[in-house]
């Protein structure tokens, strides 16, 4: 049985390397936007073995790293609730609060449980209806489906203890904040292959028709990264701009209607506050009015904590690939997967913990 | 209507239930002398020579039950290759049993049944017992210790710090399969078909392997943080470097596949029956030899050496010719959510 080889296969990825490195006669930057590209960028070595003028730069699309201080705040404020079970996927866990973490709050007598679905946590509240479930909602429109869709259970199944703290963000406003802000310059985009696949390659035609800028939608393998690369350079050496899709096993261009319905169903476009970006207009996914139910934001009177974030701490810039980990002073010195500092040591798609993982060996 | 017997508090509290449960469930399955005596310990005769390998291992799994494999089996396997990964001859264990009560006593049966299998596929006995009972919510089903007690000739000098410049390393075959099968199964997706634990009594292929390299220098099973974690948990330990070669780890396909849809590098998942060792390099043939000669070893092979270079960090050549670090690993290993 073959899932992934082909994806892997190294002379093919030879090939595109050699012919990315004939074609790449300016220096030319491109922003890998998905964390998960970034550890599989890390992982396959591929930053060393593209020519000198190719460079890649992180940029913001790790959902935990990009959840602001206050809301992490806020959600391990939750956990102190009496009778509240607080439910979350694995990466928030270890992220550092201002004071603690929710493993700390757990520690300390919070109820915190991690599942790996949200409807894992609405069957914790079928089983437990003395108690109130929160589900931290973190992620792009790549969890934000699943996490309504868990809303729709729970409406269906009448529940009344169940509701959801959504950080969910949409991922093009933050593309958008990155090239107004103009703090890098940037030749291309690899875009978020997963995100994609929810919203579609075309939810990416701002890149090419309102900035002048190629975007190609990008897999996670060695072969799908470098063709992206590759068709990245083309487009740029040939002068030219439009969105390419290089993961057409999982992606069309107008992405999953059925996954796009539910998540609309559920959530309506508000401003969000972002680490490293501060408010964005239109970039966050509240819950509707008509499920405010099922909403923490509503249900619970929300704790207001002071909010600052790690000193020293660079996450914001990384996130925004102004600097590369290692040029944070906090990396690998007061800040490792152990005991981090920012949340971009701690989450597998954060760059600073691929970079601390797989860093190049001289 | 049929109604299922379960365990409760009343099994926990010494008495007479106490002694039901451990007759009913564990006592004839595991019979042999030191364990019938029924003493406060176990009494058995020991070798003159050598050293006495000594070990214990705690199992928190769930699922139970899952492709491969359960968690009885884990547990008497994992204290046997423990003491195997030191050159042992693994001889008697112990076990304790942690059982949340409501926990079904069919479940408690076979998780015993499979517990006594492994105790006579691996070659040792369990000479003493304990049960436990905690309330419903204080337990995962059932969690079980095992410590064991295993005999090391005299002329074998295996450690974590002993692993030298030039030495190769060997695996015995692929990695990641249990992790993967264990993740799937929780996540509930379809690759159970294709994909299984690689549970296994590691004492036979290592007796087999050190007959003919006796000069090992270190065995190391790569079971909780995978290749990658003990890797460098072993170059720290001996002050070494070591170099792999990606090329040459084995991985099934089913396996790896499920590393890249959940997004997952298969040298950080947790394994049970794979392991590596560090050998001279004039033994480095034969051994490979023996390991391929066992059932558990169909598929060694050598991953890479040891080096002066580097001291403490593995580095990973890439199948694409690049070269990185492979850290050790923090934390769990999450699915990807992004």
């Amino acid at each position: 049985m073959r899932f992934v080889d082909e994806f892997q296969n190294p002379i093919l990825a030879r090939k595109l390397l050699d012919e990315i490195a004939e074609m790449a006669t300016v220096p030319m930057s491109f922003m890998e936007f998905c964390g998960g590209h970034t550890h599989a960028i890390m992982q396959f070595g591929i930053r060393q073995l593209l020519p000198s003028q190719v460079k890649l730069l992180s940029g913001p699309g790790c959902p935990v790293c990009v959840s602001s201080q206050a809301d992490i705040d806020q959600a391990i404020a939750l956990s102190n609730i009496p009778n509240v079970i607080l439910t979350s996927f694995g990466d928030m866990i270890r992220v550092p609060g201002t004071t603690y973490t929710l493993q700390e709050a757990s520690a300390s007598g919070s109820d915190v449980r991690v599942v790996y679905s949200p409807l894992d946590a609405v069957q914790l509240a079928v089983e437990n209806p003395g108690k109130e479930v929160i589900f931290l909602g973190v992620g792009f429109e790549t969890t934000a489906p699943g996490v309504a869709a868990s809303i729709l259970e729970a409406a269906r199944l009448g529940l009344n203890n169940y509701s959801v703290f959504s950080m969910h963000k949409y991922t093009p406003p933050a593309m958008k904040g990155i090239l107004n802000g103009g703090e890098v310059r940037l030749s291309g985009v690899i875009g978020p292959g997963h995100v994609a696949t929810i919203i579609g390659s075309d939810a990416w035609r701002f890149l090419p028709e309102r900035h002048g800028m190629p975007v190609v939608v990008s897999g996670f393998e060695s072969v799908d990264i470098l063709l992206t690369v590759h068709e990245l350079v083309h487009q740029v050496a040939n002068g030219i701009a439009t969105v390419e899709n290089a993961y057409t096993r999982s992606v069309l261009p107008e992405g999953n209607l059925a996954a796009l319905k539910i998540m609309n169903e559920v959530f309506e476009v508000s401003d969000a506050d972002w680490r490293g970006f501060g408010v964005l207009p239109l970039s966050g996914m509240a819950i509707r009015a008509k499920y405010a139910h099922y909403d923490a934001k509503v249900r619970f009177s929300m704790p207001q904590v002071p909010s600052r974030e790690p000193p020293g701490c660079r996450c914001g810039e990384v996130l925004r690939g102004i600097v590369e980990p290692p040029e944070c002073p906090l990396f690998a010195k007061a800040c490792t997967p152990d005991h981090p500092k920012g949340p971009c040591m701690v989450s597998d798609e954060g760059a600073c913990s691929a970079y601390y993982l797989y860093g190049q060996s001289n | 209507m049929y109604k299922k017997q379960r365990v409760t508090m009343a099994h926990g509290t010494g008495g007479r239930m106490t002694q039901q449960l451990i007759e009913s469930v564990f006592a004839h399955r595991f019979s042999n002398p030191a364990l019938d005596r029924m003493n406060d310990a176990a009494l058995v005769q020991v070798e003159k020579e050598g050293h006495l390998a000594f070990s214990i291992d705690g199992h928190v799994v769930n699922p139970l039950f899952f492709h491969g494999g359960d968690i009885g089996q884990i547990a008497v396997y994992g204290t046997v290759n423990d003491l195997a990964m030191m050159g042992a001859r693994p001889l008697w264990i112990a076990a304790s049993f942690i059982i949340e009560e409501g926990l079904e006593i069919q479940t408690l049966r076979r998780i015993a049944d499979s517990m006594a299998t492994a105790t006579s596929t691996a070659g040792v006995q369990l000479v003493a017992g304990d049960t436990k009972v905690v309330e419903r919510g204080k337990g995962d089903g059932v969690y079980i210790s095992v410590a064991g007690v295993g005999v090391v000739p005299p002329h074998l000098n295996i450690d974590a710090a002993n692993a030298q410049p030039g030495d190769v390393i060997l695996i015995n075959r692929p990695i990641a399969s249990h992790g993967m099968t264990i993740m799937t199964q929780r996540e509930g997706l379809e690759f159970e078909s294709v994909l299984a634990s690689d549970t296994a009594p590691l004492n036979g292929i290592v007796a087999d392997m050190l007959q003919v390299a006796p000069h090992t220098h270190v065995l190391r099973d790569a079971s909780r943080g995978g290749l990658g974690t003990v890797l460098n948990e072993l170059a720290v330990a001996s002050d070494v470097g070591m170099i792999l070669s990606e090329a040459s780890i084995p991985i099934e396909e089913a396996a790896k596949g499920a590393c890249a849809l959940l997004g997952l590098d298969p040298l950080y998942v947790a394994n049970e029956g794979v392991f590596i060792a560090i050998v001279p390099p004039d033994e480095a043939d034969v051994a490979l030899e023996a390991l391929k000669g066992h059932p558990f070893g169909t598929g060694a092979t050598r991953i890479g050496m040891v080096t002066n270079q580097h001291s403490g960090r593995v580095v990973l050549h890439t199948v694409l010719g690049a070269q990185r670090i492979v850290g050790p690993l923090s934390g769990d290993l999450l699915p990807r959510i992004c």
